[in-house]
């Protein structure tokens, strides 16, 4: 397969276009008709909790799994037919770690190598410049079940994006990784997304979804918000009030049966309120219920977002 | 095409020689089973054990019994006074069966034609003495059935005139009649099928247990490129374990290899690809191991009983014969014996050959179109 094919095809504002995509096993909805546009050169991010769908909307965009309904377009080409060419253009790094225990990390990446079609010197060059890239110059004669979460994830991505895909999945890929790790993960994604690849990561961390250019929380198999963290936690349907004082704990059970608020947690000496939009002046909502604690307003976080619209909390 | 399929064989190959459970198994099967198979498993029974009334207690009487241990077929273990002794020891199966000689022994002997040639064969002439056997055991029945006829001239003093038999028969190929000469090459036939199958059985569930498969679907190779790479170490494997088994027959049992080589590495290899072939079916049926594991005994049985390894082919009926034919085994049973045992050379049994070929074809295709690249 010669790579200009490729270039000769129109320049795609979105690499990937889904319109009402769905599947169902059985009677499980494991995804409900996901409308996505995910602009070319961004990383995009699933939020959501475990068994909301996220892995199973990778799987479908990837071709892994057919989609009982919808139609998906992966970097300007239908996504139906043509998932064996398209192969060739993106990468996936899975939830749990898919290369060889029982092979050294020079053995994988050469597999992984041969795999896509390299060879001789080009594949030896490439095989160096990714140990260098992920720091794994040191481990390349060490078995991969024996390396540490950090160094697995490092070889996982290495091996994904062997073959230079335009576009990336990645599922979960922190979930075994400690957080100076994460950190250093994600400055390699942004290293890889200035090179232009285009990355979909599926996450259930904040911090990790704050990263991303855009995103979209999921639960249950439906999309129940998206855009950029900052247009999200502008867009939030609630106001956040910080309440602080004693008694806190009782204080809360009393908050939440209120039907005007949305949801009250505890952050150390904090208690987080989110109090739903159509209140007037929340500030002073809260305090005439406090009964002389605290209550200060407070900006909203991509976890107020979340809270917000998951839960049962959303508006349609 | 080749780049990938030389990628899967060297992982497979480097995988295997890892695993060090595996590759002990691929030595230890063979071994172990041609050990059993060589020493104990014989079908002409010897020193059976069986019991004795003597209700004569003469010195013909103990001649006779003197006679019959000589044959090696049975050992006198125990003597009994009355029949319902012996009965009872037959049931609780402390013996095999039991010999009956009457008080009127010497009487019966001496007008028995197998003793005195001078005697006519008259209807009035009654056998000198009585076996009762536990018929349940058909060889043990058959080996005492043997001694039905036993020439009682040994027990007379005087020499007596043999009388020339019917038919003279002449044994090729194993004129001792020594059973681990059929055995041998059958087994090699055997071994190959258990091990064969059950290795690549595992082979693509292992991939989906393991979670490599999920990777390696989202990559650009070819479902006949992963079953091609994925076969062939194990035919390497299968070599090896032919090699053993033969040699080891050859020079521990003695068993005869006439056959050209090239004919048996060429029959070898349809058969081993036939089996590779058949396991990747049913690997891509099985859900995991366990399941894997199952379906090649489901197979293997068959493959025992049926292929004439252990029943000859032609004295089962026609529907067994149906299904030993659709077994890739049943075709090398004949190929190997034949070019082991009987020096023919592949060409003359084009027939199996091609069978076997066309299985490993057919196979190879199922597999390919029924491994998909998704998910479920």
């Amino acid at each position: 397969m010669n790579a200009s094919a490729h270039q000769e095809l129109e320049p795609t504002e979105y690499v990937i276009e889904a319109k009402g995509l769905s599947k169902c096993f059985g009677d499980n909805i494991a995804v409900n008709k996901l409308d996505l546009k995910i602009p070319k050169g961004s990383i995009y991010g699933f939020l959501g909790p475990n068994g909301c769908g996220k892995s199973t909307s990778i799987r479908l965009l990837t071709g892994l799994l057919e989609a009982s309904e919808g139609e998906v377009n992966i970097l300007g080409q239908p996504l139906l037919g043509h998932e064996e060419s398209l192969k060739k253009r993106i990468g996936y790094m899975t939830q749990k770690f898919s290369l060889y225990d029982n092979l050294t990390v020079q053995e994988n990446l050469n597999f992984v190598g041969a795999i896509y079609g390299f060879a001789g010197r080009k594949k030896k060059n490439r095989i160096e410049e990714l140990l260098a890239l992920y720091d794994l110059e040191k481990q390349t004669k060490q078995f991969a079940g024996s390396m540490s979460g950090g160094q697995k994830q490092r070889l996982a991505l290495a091996c994904a994006t062997l073959h230079s895909p335009e576009l990336l999945f990645l599922d979960e890929p922190t979930s075994a990784v400690d957080p100076e790790n994460r950190r250093e993960f994600w400055e390699r994604l942004f290293d890889l997304c200035d090179a232009g690849t285009t990355i979909l990561v599926s996450t259930h961390y904040m911090d990790e979804a704050e990263r991303c250019h855009a995103l979209a929380i999921m639960e249950e198999g439906n999309k129940r918000a998206d855009g950029s963290p900052q247009a999200l936690m502008d867009a939030m349907p609630a106001t956040v009030v910080e309440v602080s004082g004693n008694q806190l704990r009782q204080f809360k059970q009393t908050l939440i049966q209120h039907p005007d608020i949305l949801s009250a947690a505890q952050i150390g000496s904090h208690l987080r309120v989110l109090v739903k939009q159509q209140v007037a002046d929340p500030l002073n909502f809260i305090s005439q219920l406090s009964q002389g604690r605290e209550a200060l307003l407070a900006r909203p976080s991509l976890e107020d977002v979340f809270v917000a619209c998951t839960g049962g909390r959303h508006v349609d | 095409m080749w780049i990938r399929i030389y990628a899967i064989f060297t992982k497979e190959l480097k995988q295997l020689s890892r695993d060090r459970m595996t590759f002990g198994l691929i030595i230890m099967i063979p071994l172990v089973q041609l050990m059993l198979f060589g020493y104990a498993i014989n079908t002409t029974a010897r020193h059976i054990p069986v019991g004795l009334i003597d209700l004569s207690q003469t010195s013909e009487s103990r001649a006779i019994a003197h006679a019959i241990t000589a044959t090696q077929s049975v050992n006198f273990t125990a003597r009994y006074r009355s029949i319902k002794e012996a009965e009872v020891a037959i049931t609780r199966g402390e013996i095999k069966a039991v010999l009956y000689l009457p008080a009127d022994l010497t009487r019966r002997l001496f007008s028995h034609p197998l003793y005195d040639h001078q005697q006519p064969n008259s209807p009035l002439t009654r056998p000198v003495g009585q076996w009762i056997v536990d018929g349940s055991d058909t060889v043990i029945a058959s080996s005492i059935r043997a001694l039905r006829n036993m020439p009682l001239d040994e027990v007379a003093n005087h020499a007596v005139i043999r009388t020339a038999p019917s038919f003279e028969v002449v044994q090729y190929f194993n004129p001792e009649q020594r059973t681990v000469v059929n055995i041998v090459p059958g087994l090699v036939a055997v071994i190959l099928t258990m091990t064969m199958i059950l290795f690549t059985s595992a082979a693509i569930v292992r991939e989906h247990e393991h979670g490599n498969m999920e990777f390696l679907i989202t990559t650009p190779v070819r479902s006949i490129e992963l079953m091609i790479g994925k076969i062939t170490p194990y035919v390497l494997i299968g070599l090896i374990q032919v090699s053993i088994i033969l040699s080891v027959g050859h020079w521990v049992f003695s068993v005869p290899i006439r056959g050209h080589l090239l004919s048996l590495l060429g029959g070898s290899i349809l058969f081993i690809f036939a089996s590779l072939t058949l396991g990747l079916v049913l690997s891509t049926i099985a859900k995991n191991q366990l399941q894997a594991m199952q379906m090649t005994i489901f197979i293997l049985l068959p493959s025992i009983l049926l292929s004439g390894f252990m029943f000859p082919y032609d004295a089962m009926p026609v529907a067994a014969q149906w299904i030993a034919e659709a077994l890739p085994v049943t075709h090398f049973m004949r190929m190997i014996r034949a070019i082991v045992l009987r020096d023919a050379s592949i060409l003359l049994l084009g027939e199996d050959a091609l069978w076997l070929g066309l299985f490993t074809v057919g196979g190879i295709i199922i597999a390919s179109l029924r491994f998909k690249k998704k998910l479920e």
